[in-house]
């Protein structure tokens, strides 16, 4: 079984983590998953940096330009990878864009994921069409999930024809924003959270953009099976560095 | 071959939506409605008025009669320099204003490089009141200081883009984000034939007024609507989409795209896509790009702004694959010097962009009866701090 299902059927108010490949440091990418794990984080999300990051704020942007001038490319990071299934066994998804993807090249990209034991991916400029006529097939055959995305946005009708394709979990854009740490949901996330939930989803879903503390997290597993923290983790990486993970996770939790 | 957009929005390997979910609402709008809005006869009307009395049109074609001597050949001019604001772009802008209003949309963003799409945009806002944001690198916001007066003095709102290389493709970012943060009541007034599908198409049958033109006041002057070739530079590719698109399928119609090689194209600064690109995806489109083995998007370099983008739309990706264009490039210096033969020879100062087109009369030769009609697509007020820092005028 797919670990990211596997995680699912164990817990339903999941804790994910979002950092960016090659932030602070070009080193930092395995001690990071390491003291995610040992928090008790429930799943990561390892960003693959991109020049252009269309659906990200500032706090994203700048640490991926960062980890591009530390030297991170696609090669880089899955030879930092090589070794992580000794260490680390909760769900590991890689998000990024797909332009450096299609340059790796997509078959050798999913061989290379399979092979360091990547569970999914999180592709945000893939639209669904595509992925369906155009790669699901060698996915599948790399045993990866892709993660779509809805939004508040997104029409009922559309939702449905994503749940019925999405393996792994829908991820749940907070509100109409590019990624970006917010304090506190107002009664508009409220709603859009519980009409999701109205919906009865076969897919669980998980909340991102906007999460940066227990408020947040709270709010926004109480109406989906997780959440999804980017540019607030980023941020106190920058400020506490790797050793202090656990004060951040702890303070998600409390 | 059909070199016009299929249903799916591509241009034969090239095109599409590549977008973040946050987007599909909004583009999926437009893909559904723009080809009923601009079909509407009240739609096709107060867009042909305005053109015709707020811009100028239809621009002359112009017979080039001293170039035509020295080069031996037939050369026409379609003067877009003409229309108002000085460029085709308006073109564009009055087509998507119209559209946007149809739509209900209340906030217009746009980005810009040199500003000449920021100011057409915030010219057709002006001209119908409503709220324009204009994206712009912060540094051709210093670049560029004409034009940001210009968009101020037009009401509209400057936001310089501070994220990676702060010019034109980071403007286009930030326009993005701006259209993700405010799905419902913003429009995005998109500059060149680039962007997500219908953005491509949409823009080229906004300047394809230019041929359509071109095609009639052809007939007069020479009794055949069409040339042996059209020549137009290429940025990101509308003002040549214009002027090539009645031409796309007729084969009798050579095809010849300039592109900006800056400082040479090996140079490492440089903006000729066509030579240095590959297959990639940008602002939301599958097309030819500039970009590091890895897939990080690079940044180019031409002496003209407008030129300095790192991709080409689609329909130009398709046309330089299958080979139905033939594409060259022009270094800065060769374009400079044009935009100082074309002055002298034949009164008109063109914009550094546009210049770069004519220089294709020094790489390939013409016969005495073949008939050449050239896109001039701005004029060179904007460019007169580079002309006299360049020629210590
Ligand atoms: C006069 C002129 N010509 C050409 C261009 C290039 O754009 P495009 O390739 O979309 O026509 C610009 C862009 O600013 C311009 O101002």
């Amino acid at each position: 079984m797919n670990r990211i299902d596997q995680k699912f059927k164990e817990d339903t108010k999941l804790l994910s983590i979002y950092f960016s490949a090659g932030h602070p440091e070009l080193e930092d990418t395995v001690p990071i998953l390491k003291q995610l794990q040992a928090s008790g984080v429930d799943m990561v999300e390892i960003g693959l940096p991109f020049s252009d990051p269309l659906a990200d704020g500032p706090t994203i942007q700048e640490s991926s330009t960062q980890a591009l001038r530390n030297g991170m490319n696609t090669e880089k990071l899955f030879e930092q990878l090589k070794n992580i299934r000794k260490q680390i066994d909760i769900p590991l998804i890689l998000m990024g864009y797909f332009n450096p993807m299609m340059q790796f090249g997509i078959e050798k990209f999913c061989q290379r994921c399979e092979a360091v034991g990547i569970d999914g991916l999180i592709i945000p400029d893939l639209p669904v069409d595509v992925y369906h006529e155009e790669y699901k097939v060698l996915f599948d055959q790399h045993g990866l999930y892709n993660m779509f995305l809805i939004t508040p946005q997104t029409p009922e009708e559309r939702i449905r024809y994503i749940d019925e394709v999405s393996n792994g979990f829908i991820y749940m854009v907070s509100s109409a924003s590019v990624t970006g740490a917010k304090n506190t949901f107002g009664s508009t996330q409220t709603d859009y959270f519980q009409r999701i939930q109205k919906m009865g989803l076969q897919t669980p879903t998980v909340v991102g953009f906007g999460i940066s503390n227990a408020d947040t997290y709270n709010a926004a597993t109480r109406e989906s099976q997780g959440a999804i923290i980017g540019s607030a983790f980023i941020k106190f990486l920058e400020q506490e560095g790797v050793a202090r993970i656990p004060d951040f996770i702890k303070s998600i939790r409390a | 071959m059909n070199y016009n957009v299929d249903e799916k929005g591509y241009y034969g390997d090239f095109g599409g939506a590549f977008i973040p979910e946050m987007l599909y609402p909004n583009v999926e709008e437009l893909r559904q409605n723009y080809l009923s809005i601009t079909a509407d006869p009240d739609f096709q009307k107060e867009f042909d008025e305005l053109l015709k009395v707020y811009v100028g049109r239809p621009t002359p074609l112009y017979f080039a009669k001293r170039l035509s001597e020295r080069y031996g050949t037939k050369i026409y001019l379609k003067r877009e320099d003409l229309c108002h604001t000085g460029a085709h772009k308006v073109n564009n802008t009055i087509g998507q204003i119209l559209l946007a209003q149809r739509l209900g949309k209340k906030r217009i963003i746009a980005e810009t490089g040199a500003g000449q799409h920021g100011v057409a945009t915030a010219t057709v806002c002006a001209l119908m009141g409503i709220e324009c944001i204009v994206y712009m690198g912060e540094l051709d916001i210093k670049r560029q200081a004409p034009n940001v007066a210009r968009m101020k003095m037009l009401g509209a709102e400057v936001r310089p883009a501070q994220s990676g290389s702060k010019t034109l493709k980071d403007a286009t970012n930030e326009a993005i984000r701006d259209w993700i943060n405010n799905p419902v009541n913003t429009h995005y007034i998109i500059g060149s034939v680039v962007g997500p599908h219908p953005y491509p198409d949409m823009v080229a049958r906004f300047q394809a007024v230019i041929s359509e033109e071109t095609k009639w006041q052809l007939q007069e002057a020479e009794g055949r609507d069409y040339p042996d070739h059209v020549i137009a530079c290429v940025g990101g590719g509308s003002n040549a989409a214009g002027l090539y698109y009645h031409y796309l399928n007729d084969e009798r119609v050579n095809i010849i795209a300039v592109e900006a090689a800056g400082k040479g194209i090996d140079s490492g600064e440089s903006a000729a896509t066509s030579a240095l690109g590959k297959e990639g995806i940008i602002h939301g489109s599958k097309t030819l790009l500039m970009q590091t083995p890895d897939g990080q998007i690079t940044e180019p370099y031409s002496i003209s702004a407008g030129l300095d983008y790192p991709g080409v739309g689609p329909m130009h990706a398709h046309l330089f694959r299958s080979q139905r264009a033939e594409f060259i490039s022009i270094p800065d210096q060769e374009a400079m010097d044009w935009g100082l033969t074309l002055s002298q020879m034949e009164g008109i100062i063109p914009a550094i962009e546009t210049a770069h087109a004519f220089a294709a009369l020094d790489v390939r030769k013409f016969g005495p009866e073949e008939i050449i009609v050239f896109n001039c697509s701005g004029r060179g007020d904007k460019d007169l701090d580079t002309y006299i820092d360049y020629f210590k005028l």
